[in-house]
């Protein structure tokens, strides 16, 4: 079994009370912050931690706070991103509604090495009973010293709020979701300035996830260099997988960095296989914006290795035959499933979300999503796949967020590792309509590619 | 389909809506009250169940702004209801996580069932439902969600989405 630092206590009945969670060990690593660290060495031992940004870049949590500038007079904010919206990612909800002290105590560990007075936890709207939740752990959390004025007698003060969204994916980039917390559309704001320097109301501020924010708990409490022990390579620690999609058991798993795609699709610590007998056809690792691989991609590397679970492994091979940790969401599709529809309906959810600001993204979302739907029903093109490449091209790196890119990449990787059932769809249009192309070749293992001359 | 409707019928705001937008508004530093926009309009859908134009005309005239810059979040935001809607809103996720365990069949159910389409109302005003995006809850799919409170209704089958159409009804009828 894995160690498990978020979700050890998560079946414990009433954890998500604040007395509960207190006798599970709760708010000892933030009174111990509080009472013995400065916030200096906060950071330190987040930066020795190799703690990855969670929500989905996967940069380091350390480096970014220690980017946060200090100007004299002129207050410090710390957000924290709940508005998780990438398709196939449901941890943070789960971490919120089953212990939603962890993240409380998380965000006040992380605000006073920050040095911010005031904290908001930016909650996507439709998320309402999870607000609830918070709010109802805030006040726990207040009634008991832990936030207001002079927290434990260390002098220090922070107030925490919970702030809705309003649907919309696009809020989840940190620079969107500041502009929506100020009363704004979500529009993402062109960097530099980064939101250390000029964030919220132009202020210094950092944007961290839920679970980012969560993992500092256990960084304090065993300190860095424990929680950098656990994991692989530069991948330390542990880290929520969101599995859905046709598995067994679907369902959010801590896993420790590193454990082999294989064991947690098919073993029983984690997904117990795919659902109703069927054969693996593809996977979406990381969210719905990371490239999609084949069974015999995901499993093992083009060398033939077992691929792992973690932010090398899963890229291993790059966009050519890898693809990305991302959010951790993790999509396993069944031998039934079209690849060409489900990559429209991804398509369409990016058109949908695409803020508009862009014309490469606003324009080329609708123009793949369009020209995906005809292949899907049957009435494509020959031409439309490279039609489609070109225009998922256009609009990678031509946005100033990564909503573009995350629109373009499950696009060119679906063409790229599945065109044959894209072809089929042409050259069987009426039949690709009434059924699916099913796993064909995608699971075959692969030849080992050869040695370069 | 983004106009915002009702320029004309006059809104009064409750008490208690008033004391929930005196409370968000505190959560922002002095000046910087238009944060709480989010946070009013959905207090305010609560309770009205949509947007008029003259509701949202309050909540500017309340946070000393400009109507437009209700109006732009409001329609930015898909949570936002800009037209009145069924007293049940059924918003059923339609992303591919759903998707791959079923999500198209339960649309197609609701709407059978609902005998309205998509974005319509039900002749009694009880009803209307929507396919909306991802909702974080791929895990448990097919999911939908009615607001106010946005309970979920997760692992739908079309069994289950009878007894909850029937469980509304008889709510409704009390």
């Amino acid at each position: 079994m894995g160690r498990k630092l978020l979700l050890e206590h998560i079946n414990v009945p009433g954890i998500n009370t604040l007395e509960v969670y207190r006798q599970k060990g709760g708010y000892a690593a933030m009174e111990k912050a509080l009472k013995t660290l400065t916030p200096d060495e906060v950071v330190e031992e987040v930066k020795k931690s190799g703690l990855r940004g969670r929500g989905g870049a996967g940069f380091p949590t350390g480096m970014k706070w220690s980017f946060l500038a200090k100007p004299e007079g002129v207050p410090r904010y710390l957000v924290c991103n709940a508005d998780e919206s990438e398709p196939g990612t449901f941890k943070d909800r789960y971490l919120m509604t089953h212990i939603p002290h962890l993240l409380i105590e998380g965000m006040i560990i992380a605000s006073f090495a920050l040095g911010a007075k005031t904290s908001y936890i930016y909650v996507r709207g439709e998320m309402m009973p999870q607000i609830r939740i918070l709010e109802r752990a805030i006040a726990e959390a207040k009634n008991a010293g832990f936030l207001g004025k002079n927290i434990l007698g260390t002098g220090y003060d922070l107030e925490l709020y919970v702030q809705p969204g309003g649907g919309a994916y696009i809020c989840g980039e940190e620079t969107a979701l500041i502009e929506s917390l100020e009363g704004k559309r979500g529009n993402p704001r062109i960097k530099p300035p980064f939101p250390a320097i000029a964030g919220l109301y132009g202020c210094p501020t950092v944007v961290n996830n839920v679970e980012s924010i969560a993992a500092t708990v256990p960084i304090i409490r065993d300190g860095g260099d424990e929680y950098a022990k656990i994991g692989i390579g530069r991948s330390t620690g542990t880290k929520l997988i969101s599995a859905g999609g046709n598995l067994v058991k679907p369902g959010v798993y801590e896993i420790e960095l590193g454990v082999p795609v294989e064991e947690f699709i098919y073993s029983d610590e984690y997904c117990g296989g795919i659902a109703n007998g069927k054969r693996l056809k593809a996977v979406v690792a990381g969210g719905s914006s990371v490239p999609i691989l084949p069974a015999n991609l995901i499993l093992k590397t083009i060398e033939g290795n077992a691929r792992v679970m973690s932010y090398e492994g899963l890229s291993e091979g790059g966009f050519v035959s890898g693809t990305m940790m991302g959010s951790g969401g993790f999509i396993a599709f069944d031998e039934d499933q079209c690849i060409v529809r489900n990559t429209w309906n991804f398509t369409r959810f990016y058109h949908h979300e695409s803020c508009g600001q862009c014309s490469p993204c606003r324009e080329g979302t609708g123009w793949m999503e369009k020209v995906l739907h005809r292949l899907e029903m049957g009435h494509g093109k020959m031409s439309d796949m490279d039609l489609l490449v070109d225009v998922s091209k256009k609009i990678e790196g031509n946005t100033i967020c990564p909503l573009g890119d995350a629109a373009a990449w499950p696009v060119a990787s679906a063409i790229r590792h599945f065109r044959d059932e894209f072809e089929w769809h042409v050259t069987n249009g009426a039949e690709a309509v009434s059924h699916n192309y099913g796993l064909a070749h995608y699971a075959d293992p692969l030849p080992k590619p050869e040695a370069a001359v | 389909m983004l106009k915002v409707e009702d320029t004309q019928t006059p809104v009064e705001f409750s008490a208690a809506l008033l004391e929930q937008f005196a409370d968000f508004v505190s959560r922002y530093p002095e000046g910087k009250q238009k944060s709480a926009l989010l946070p009013m309009l959905h207090a305010v859908q609560a309770e009205h169940g949509w947007l008029s134009a003259k509701a949202m005309d309050k909540v500017a005239e309340y946070l000393n702004i400009e109507s437009i810059e209700v109006y732009e979040v409001a329609t930015f935001y898909t949570m936002y209801f800009l037209r009145p809607q069924g007293k049940y809103v059924l918003e059923v996720c339609r992303t591919g996580p759903c998707c791959l365990v079923g999500a198209e069949k339960i649309m197609d159910h609701i709407e059978q069932t609902l005998g309205v389409k998509e974005g319509e109302v039900t002749a009694d005003g009880l009803f209307s439902w929507r396919g909306v995006e991802c909702l974080a809850a791929c895990g448990f799919g097919p999911v939908l969600q009615i607001g106010p409170e946005y309970t979920f209704y997760e692992k739908l089958t079309p069994e289950s989405v009878d007894r909850l159409v029937s469980d509304l009804k008889a709510k409704a009828n009390n």
